[in-house]
């Protein structure tokens, strides 16, 4: 990139207000392009020099919260982490497709993740009550480490947003769904076993909807493993419908 | 008039909230926790290198013990902390860290056998006990005399806030997402709950609870360069504060964390250094072992970010366009090494630099992290003057970090204190003071009083730009109360900050809508930064010491002959445009850990009087209990058990207790 002249970016920000019936419609902005800016910088600039009622969320900035995903040039990802260099002069922003719109660039994910949590009861289910003085129980330190892989999804939506099956079945669980399935099986604190996975997952809403396009997995900013998770999944929970 | 009836209202849904909430939940309560975010976007999450828990599975913490915990913690608070609430702390952090782990956290866990590790600056092998295989594992940390931060990777805060959020779903206890408390409901000394505005839809309503709790976090976002995210605004510090009647701790005492990506100010883990990351100037020098001899990088936090800034000083940064800054060097650790335990910054170092941290140094420079100052409480977690307000967390100041926090303590913090805290506002609930006996008419007095000052700044004729002012207010806190501070900067930073709240008064609000209105939520958002911002900036004026992260240029030395006090802030009138300030001193001859030398840092505090008679009534206390059981020995120096919960006391059990 050229230090001298920086180049001057078009965000076409797809702006939509449905509290106040305002219809969704392409808005340009320009702005300066600055040495490792990000979207995170480039639209709160926008905020505070061209436009303050310009919607959109961001929280730690980091990619570690899951709150920027938005559709960029397309394609589902964070805001926060994207730095504008590897982009074009014009870029385009859209709100996160399937989730409820708030307005602008800011949708409702929040109820949507707490639905899945409680469809698919995403916790420990152990009847014993933990003894909070003792040495703890132990486990294996490979068995930790395959568990956190899968624990590091940071239900920012974006395999939602880049899933064919969600397009045509609302009720479909998702990837990021199947993957807290794959997580829980995989944890040996949690006593459920197939056969109560099976009544959570075992159908077209669950892991037998996917139609293995694997958008989700393209989209995944953590780089979740989540086309061998549904694989993986889906033989199990057709072992057990074929008892 | 919409009113929300419920037995606890906890504001905020972090790790703190969310624990206290469980608790509450469990005794049988009705509990509505509201959050700005969904809960599992709080910035708990972005907790990375570990929590504290001296549970010494490892053979580098073997021997540790809730001692050790307690002498590093009051080290670190440079004797600021209360002894009792740190007591209190690590008696409950192991058992905080067990709970996790039957709650699902993957902590990482003792592989036995030899491995190797990188120890000041060189490759050694250590050895793990077969007996401790599969127990939970600790890494280094600051200021730490054992091994004993419990991890996940290096995405434990994520691992803990997803694993505390599910359990809260599994109670079936409402998060009100996107929602903020504006204000409290209070009367003659006694909270009912809070004006709440729905950020979708801009609407009012009013939460009436027994208890109320606040677990917002810090207010990092007050300064310029902050690690913090964006929604660490400290509004939930700022409507206690407003009420007049509840008071804030220790404001002046403000973290700064030694290594956040220059210039974007993003945190990169202490973990980095425990691990065995080093710090260099631009010449490639290790430096701080010219400075810390004993402890190197892993001095405390303050000690640290002091002396990196004090080495840049002396022209040794690495200049750069956006000024200079220095080198985190974590690749002689190895790219297996940040593959398995340091994937977030990794991912951090690609994404935001373009760099891989395996192969290249990290551009880091301090930036503001945390705010041991907050909400005083006592050590139940109840706030002073205003009975039914409870806080935990960052947001409280019961006070375990002093002036100055141990990393790993924080995110430890938030789920010990949710847990105690929690247990002590169900006991409130239960008893006759939690009856709730409010009026109508009073709600509708806070609700009409809000709504009147969200009418003035969306229909007056304010022209001031809510963006301006706390643009400048960041700015003079960066520039004027950070790092090293000196009286006539901090004297001007307070003369400026009340210019700003004078003029924050008149911000003009140009977006007109009545609902989801960032420019509406950011004008009154900074009137209550200011006064925060205010409390900080005042009272590190007038604490003529330095101690811990306070830092005077102008007065080096500690000072307990003067100022071993907290300092307690209240606004009793709104009109005032600084907060009214008042000490609390801390009892020398109560503490089980009287005053003295850190073991790094400065040595060359000026003696409280009674230091040396308390000093020898502990050594003769130790003395005649010659070698008793050390809990028996505690309890005759510092009796904190009767602040314990029941459901919390006992011996915490290690590998290898006799039993």
């Amino acid at each position: 990139m050229s230090t001298d002249t920086p180049r001057q970016l078009t965000l076409r920000i797809l702006r939509s207000s449905p509290g106040e019936g305002i219809a969704p419609h392409w808005q340009d902005f320009r702005v300066d392009e600055a040495e490792g800016m990000t979207l995170f910088i480039a639209l709160n600039e926008i905020r505070d020099t061209l436009d303050p009622s310009l919607q959109f969320d961001f929280v730690c900035r980091a990619g570690i919260c899951g709150s920027c995903g938005m559709l960029i040039d397309g394609r589902p990802g964070l805001a926060c982490r994207s730095l504008t260099r590897d982009f074009g002069p014009l870029i385009t922003l859209a709100p996160l497709p399937v989730f409820a719109l708030i307005g602008d660039l800011s949708v409702d994910t929040g109820s949507w993740m707490r639905g899945t949590a409680e469809r698919l009861e995403t916790w420990i289910h152990s009847q014993a009550e933990p003894d909070l003085t003792a040495v703890e129980a132990r486990m294996e330190p490979e068995l930790a480490e395959a568990i956190y892989e899968l624990d590091r999804c940071i239900e920012c939506g974006c395999c939602v947003a880049g899933c064919g099956t969600l397009r045509m079945r609302e009720d479909f669980v998702g990837a990021v769904g199947l993957n807290k399935i794959a997580r829980f099986r995989l944890d040996p604190r949690d006593e459920r076993s197939d056969e109560d996975y099976y009544e959570l997952i075992g159908d077209d809403s669950g892991v037998f909807g996917c139609m293995s396009l694997l958008g989700c997995h393209d989209v995944c900013p953590k780089g979740l493993p989540l086309q061998t998770q549904i694989a993986f999944l889906r033989r199990r929970m057709v072992a057990v419908g074929l008892k | 008039m919409r009113i929300v009836y419920t037995d606890v209202l906890v504001i905020g849904g972090g790790l703190a909230g969310l624990r206290a909430a469980v608790g509450a939940r469990r005794r049988g309560h009705e509990v509505v926790i509201l959050s700005l975010v969904p809960a599992k976007r709080s910035h708990s999450a972005a907790a990375q290198g570990g929590m504290q828990a001296s549970l010494g599975n490892t053979a580098k913490g073997e021997g540790d013990n809730e001692d050790v915990h307690f002498e590093d913690t009051v080290r670190g608070s440079d004797w600021g902390c209360d002894q009792a609430v740190a007591r209190l702390f690590v008696h409950a952090a192991p058992q905080a860290v067990r709970e996790l782990a039957a709650w699902g956290v993957p902590w990482n866990r003792v592989r036995a056998g030899e491995r190797e590790v990188v120890m000041d600056g060189r490759r050694v092998m250590l050895s793990e006990r077969p007996e401790a295989h599969g127990l939970i594992a600790a890494r280094d940390f600051g200021g730490t005399k054992k091994w004993r931060t419990c991890y996940v990777s290096d995405g434990t805060g994520h691992a803990m806030l997803y694993a505390v959020s599910d359990k809260a779903v599994a109670e079936g206890i409402p998060v009100h997402e996107r929602m903020e408390a504006i204000a409290l409901i209070h009367e003659g000394g006694r909270c009912h709950g809070a004006i709440v505005r729905n950020l979708v839809t801009g609407e009012l309503s009013a939460y009436v609870a027994k208890a109320t709790c606040i677990a917002t976090g810090g207010f990092g976002r007050i300064y310029r360069v902050t690690s913090n995210a964006v929604i660490n605004e400290g509004i939930g510090a700022a409507i206690a504060l407003e009420t007049g009647a509840a008071s804030l701790g220790n404001m002046e005492a403000v973290q700064f964390h030694p290594t956040t990506i220059f210039p974007a100010g993003i945190l990169v883990t202490e973990g980095c250094r425990g691990d065995g990351g080093l710090l260099k100037d631009a010449a490639g020098h290790r430096f701080m072992p010219d400075y810390e001899p004993e402890k190197k990088e892993l001095a405390s936090r303050d000690v640290v970010s002091r002396r990196m800034e004090e080495h840049i000083r002396a022209g040794h940064g690495v200049k750069s366009r956006f000024g200079e800054h220095l080198w985190l060097d974590i690749t002689l650790l190895g790219a297996a090494h940040i593959d398995g335990r340091l994937r977030e910054v990794k991912e951090i170092c690609r994404h935001f630099l373009g760099i891989d941290p395996a192969r290249d140094f990290i551009p880091v420079r301090p930036a503001q992290h945390y705010s041991m100052g907050g909400i005083r409480t006592d050590a139940r977690g109840e706030a002073y003057g205003l009975a039914g307000l409870f806080a935990c967390g960052e947001a409280a100041c019961w006070d375990l970090h002093g002036f100055n926090r141990l990393g790993g303590n924080s995110v430890a913090e938030t789920v010990v204190a949710g847990m105690i805290v929690g247990e002590n506002i169900a006991d409130f609930v239960e008893s006759p003071a939690g009856e709730l006996q409010v009026s109508t008419a009073l709600v509708q007095g806070f609700l009409a009083a809000e709504q009147g000052r969200l009418d003035a700044l969306l229909q007056g004729k304010g022209m001031e730009s809510a963006t301006d002012i706390r643009r400048r207010m960041q700015d003079i806190m960066t520039d004027k109360v950070g790092i090293f501070r000196r009286g006539d900067l901090l004297a001007e930073a307070v003369d400026e900050l009340q210019v700003l709240l004078q003029r924050s008064r008149r911000i003009g609000v140009a977006t007109k809508r009545p609902g989801s209105n960032p420019e509406l939520v950011a004008a009154y958002r900074v009137q209550k930064m200011l006064k925060l911002a205010l409390c900080v900036a005042y009272g590190a004026l007038q604490r003529t010491e330095s101690r811990g992260a306070h830092y005077r240029e102008d007065c080096p030395r500690r000072d307990d002959a003067n100022w071993l006090m907290r300092t307690l802030a209240s606004w009793n009138d709104p009109f005032q445009t600084l907060p009214t300030l008042a000490y609390e001193a801390l009892d020398v001859r109560g503490m089980e850990l009287p005053p003295g030398w850190r073991g790094y840092g400065a040595r060359d505090a000026i003696e409280h009087p009674a230091t040396a008679s308390r000093a020898a009534e502990v050594a003769a206390i130790r003395e005649a209990f010659g070698h008793a059981d050390r809990a028996i020995v505690q309890q005759a120096l510092m009796p904190y058990e009767h602040l314990v919960p029941l459901r919390f006391r006992g011996h915490n059990e290690r590998l290898g207790d006799p039993r």
